[in-house]
């Protein structure tokens, strides 16, 4: 397990990183001041947590990597590139599932697709490859209503994957679910990072899911948020997912973020 | 235990066919499964929603008939003196040709009224000075007895179409403009949110997220603005222009036929309604077909 | 409204309204749009008159009585049907008919029934507004969480006072809505009943000035009537937000 205590950025030439951040900070009109000249870097096909407790302005940051807030100074750079908006090369998945409640399960996952002007039968058929890939296959023609929220989070995860970006934003996925659908998510999503090979974002306020998913984790102070640690914990993921969380280093390491933590708490 | 006790006292009254276990909420009937139980086949048929409408209905016609006979008033006939005079003014035609001079401007004025209506609050909605321009106007419409215009609006525009459709859409817009308005802006932000995520165009938002979200408060809206039509339509008929339906109900007042009166008030407002549910079936098969699966 | 950063009150663009009618009305676009300033002048004119005052009396009278009724039948029936399924199931077609039906069409049928007097007017009234405030009292008692619900009871409230002290709280708001929409449309209701049914009140000013087009004093009497109404759904909602305090937390 490495710790750094200040954040580094890394040599661009061992991992080469898919979305950087410069000196982003964020103060909202009324002078509430979010995120504090916030320098961090995601290298690319690995899965990085924005770990912190509430208020720390892990969601805010999060969308401002998405575009969906602009940072009031500093630079998001994507592959290189400086944005300021959203882009094909990132997609987001929503705390709240973010589904439109009058479309089928097939026309939610192919929204994203249709907006970029997909033809239709490859949407559908895209659509329902990743429908199956989330394991949903024969809900297609379900309305949201008539899914369980576990259900309808894979739906917007289908929906994020099926567009084919780079870089995956999770805002808080697991945490509008149950306990043990949350576990089986955290297992899914193990799985899925070895079958895509994207970049995952994941903003999360549990440290046990933080340090269970995770290649590194970036700890944030409360607001004004900046980033007190980065921890890129050295657990073996093998065939055995339950094991993991039985595995020393990963005791260890929820051990000392929750004692790091504990002081920021009243 | 002292609870229970008075969970037995207050379910006697209501149970004796043992309906209480329809009884939603708590307080009102225990919950505990020592105390449910099951319905006998009778109480189970007669509190079927199915039933109690029929039954309602029906009780209704004959509390109407019967009150006619005892008689009430000379000027209250019998459902069925009613039904017959609603059945010979059908085949004499007389009710048809009433309903196609009163429905031309009601038709017209709803068609202008939902477009120009939707436009308008869908552009307070996305813009803040249209809003702030036009709202105050809306609002205090909304609230303002508009009908005393309507003797003003015939006395100006004369008794034509014309005049009466204008009728109509003052009487409309005002709370299919406001439904409209407010829809809009209590779109889902974290739709919203979503459609910017996956670069949906400014357009692309408004016509895929913006308006299916806002098309339930904005057909409650359409819904109201029918029977305020409806409203106008028939008081420009009763106050000045002995035309359409308004003449059948003042024509067969001064007249004293009385059943006849009735039928034709009847009859409009069976039309109203079976007009609003139209606007529904409408909702439910092109905006929100998920209503449908959720009934 | 934001321009040059300064907050601009909605009710400010109602001034610009304003200038635009005094505008039309000046350049005497149409006979029946005068000039705002003769308007008000009308108004400050025929409010102290006797014809004036009487109208109110007569009007506000009528008024007064059927929004009373309306209170007094509605809201114990939307809390019957709120509590009570079979009620609900009886009296909920019922109810949504009358709210959507056009209810000019009834006038005539009161009329004919109770002759054309206040009270076929007053009848009107409550015609107008009893629907929606069963309705929305309805909603409320429906909206009581059942949690809300089971506390009561689990504290062993008697039915009466599970009412008095919760279900009466926690309908409140809906109550209220319901009220404020019910009188708005009792408004609507007295002008329709006495244009209709016979000329007296408010009703008989607006045929007398209409008829002889005294617009200015036309005009007047309607601003009077719509200022009115007005005021009336302000203060009332007024009294909503004093409960509004809560209506949010209640589940």
């Amino acid at each position: 397990m490495t710790i750094h205590a200040e954040p580094t950025t890394s040599p661009a030439t061992v991992t080469d990183c898919a979305v950087e951040l410069r000196g982003v900070s964020k103060v909202y009109a009324g002078g509430v001041h979010a995120l504090d000249a916030v320098s961090v870097d995601f290298p690319r096909g690995r899965l990085t947590s924005l770990l912190g407790p509430s208020g720390c302005g892990k969601t805010t940051l999060l969308k401002i990597i998405a575009g969906l807030l602009p940072a009031t100074s500093g630079e998001v750079l994507v592959n290189g590139k400086s944005v300021r908006g959203p882009g094909p090369e990132r997609a987001f998945v929503f705390q709240d599932f973010a589904l439109m409640p009058w479309a089928t399960v097939l026309a939610n996952v192919a929204f994203g697709l249709h907006l970029r002007g997909v033809g239709k039968a490859e949407c559908q058929d895209t659509a329902r490859h990743y429908i199956a890939e989330v394991g949903l296959s024969g809900f297609d023609d379900k309305y949201p209503h008539e899914l369980s929220g576990g259900m309808r989070q894979r739906v917007g995860l289908a929906r994020a994957l099926a567009v084919k970006a780079d870089v995956l934003l999770m805002d808080e996925p697991f945490s509008a679910v149950d306990e043990q659908t949350r576990r089986k998510f955290q297992e899914d999503l193990l799985r899925l990072r070895a079958i895509e090979n994207k970049t995952f974002v994941f903003v999360t306020h549990s440290i046990e899911e933080a340090v269970y998913v995770s290649d590194r984790i970036v700890l944030l102070s409360t607001r004004p948020g900046r980033v007190s640690q980065v921890i890129a914990p050295d657990i073996p993921r093998g065939d055995d997912v339950d094991a993991i969380r039985r595995h020393p280093v990963y005791l260890d390491t929820v051990d000392t973020i929750w004692r790091g933590l504990k002081r920021y708490l009243d | 235990m002292a609870s229970l006790r008075r969970e037995t006292g207050a379910e006697s009254a209501a149970d004796g066919l043992g309906l209480s276990r329809l009884i939603p909420f708590g307080a009102f009937a225990p919950r505990t499964a020592l105390l449910d139980r099951e319905p006998s086949a009778l109480a189970a048929f007669v509190s079927h929603p199915l039933t109690l409408r029929v039954l309602s209905a029906l009780a209704i016609c004959l509390a109407w008939e019967g009150a006619a006979r005892i008689p009430i008033s000379f000027a209250f006939p019998t459902f069925s003196a009613t039904m017959v005079a609603l059945w010979s003014m059908i085949a004499d035609l007389s009710l048809v040709h009433a309903f196609a001079i009163t429905l031309q401007p009601l038709v017209v004025g709803l068609l202008i009224s939902t477009v120009l209506g939707v436009a308008i609050g869908v552009a307070m909605g996305l813009s803040a000075w249209v809003q702030w321009l036009v709202s105050p106007v809306f609002i205090v419409a909304q609230a303002a007895p508009l009908a005393a215009l309507i003797p003003l609006i015939i006395f100006a525009y004369g008794i034509g179409l014309t005049a009466k459709t204008l009728v109509v859409c003052i009487m409309a817009m005002p709370v299919i403009v406001l439904n409209s308005y407010v829809a809009v802006r209590h779109a889902p932000v974290s739709l919203l949110e979503m459609g910017r995520s996956f670069l949906g165009g400014h357009r692309q938002v408004i016509t895929r997220i913006i308006l299916p979200a806002a098309s339930p408060v904005i057909f409650a809206g359409l819904r109201l603005g029918c029977a305020a039509a409806f409203v106008g339509a028939i008081l420009a008929e009763l106050l000045i222009t002995p035309v359409g339906i308004g003449d059948l109900i003042t024509y067969n007042r001064s007249i004293a036929d009385y059943p006849k009166m009735y039928a034709a008030i009847l009859s409009i407002v069976v039309v109203s309604v079976l007009f609003i549910e139209l606007l529904e079936v409408i909702e439910v098969t092109v905006f929100r077909p998920e209503k449908r699966a959720r009934a | 409204m934001i321009i040059l950063g300064y907050r601009i009150p909605m009710a400010a663009s109602l001034l610009v309204w304003g200038a635009l009618w005094e505008i039309a009305g000046q350049l005497q676009v149409s006979f029946l749009l005068p000039p705002l300033s003769s308007v008000f002048a009308a108004m400050v004119e025929i409010v102290p008159t006797r014809t004036f005052l009487s109208a109110l009396w007569v009007t506000g009278y009528a008024f007064i009585i059927g929004n009373f009724l309306s209170i007094a039948v509605g809201v114990p029936l939307g809390l019957l049907m709120g509590r009570s399924v079979i009620a609900d199931r009886i009296f909920l077609p019922w109810v949504n008919v009358f709210l959507s039906a056009p209810l000019t069409a009834l006038v005539p049928v009161i009329m004919v029934l109770f002759g054309l007097g206040q009270t076929t007017i007053i009848l009107t009234v409550v015609l107008f507004a009893m629907w929606i405030i069963v309705l929305d009292t309805r909603a409320g008692m429906r909206s009581v969480a059942p949690s809300l619900a089971e506390m009561a009871h689990s504290f062993g409230a008697s039915p009466w006072q599970a009412f008095r002290r919760v279900y009466f709280w926690a309908a409140l708001p809906e109550i209220l809505a319901g009220v404020r929409l019910g009188v708005i449309r009792s408004v609507k209701g007295v002008i329709i009943g006495q244009l209709l049914v016979t000329i007296v009140g408010f009703g008989a000013l607006f045929q007398i000035y209409g008829s002889k087009f005294l617009m200015e004093e036309f005009w007047a009497a309607l601003f009077i009537l719509f200022a009115f109404a007005f005021l009336l759904a302000e203060g009332l909602a007024w009294l909503e937000r004093r409960v509004d305090y809560y209506a949010a937390s209640r589940a």
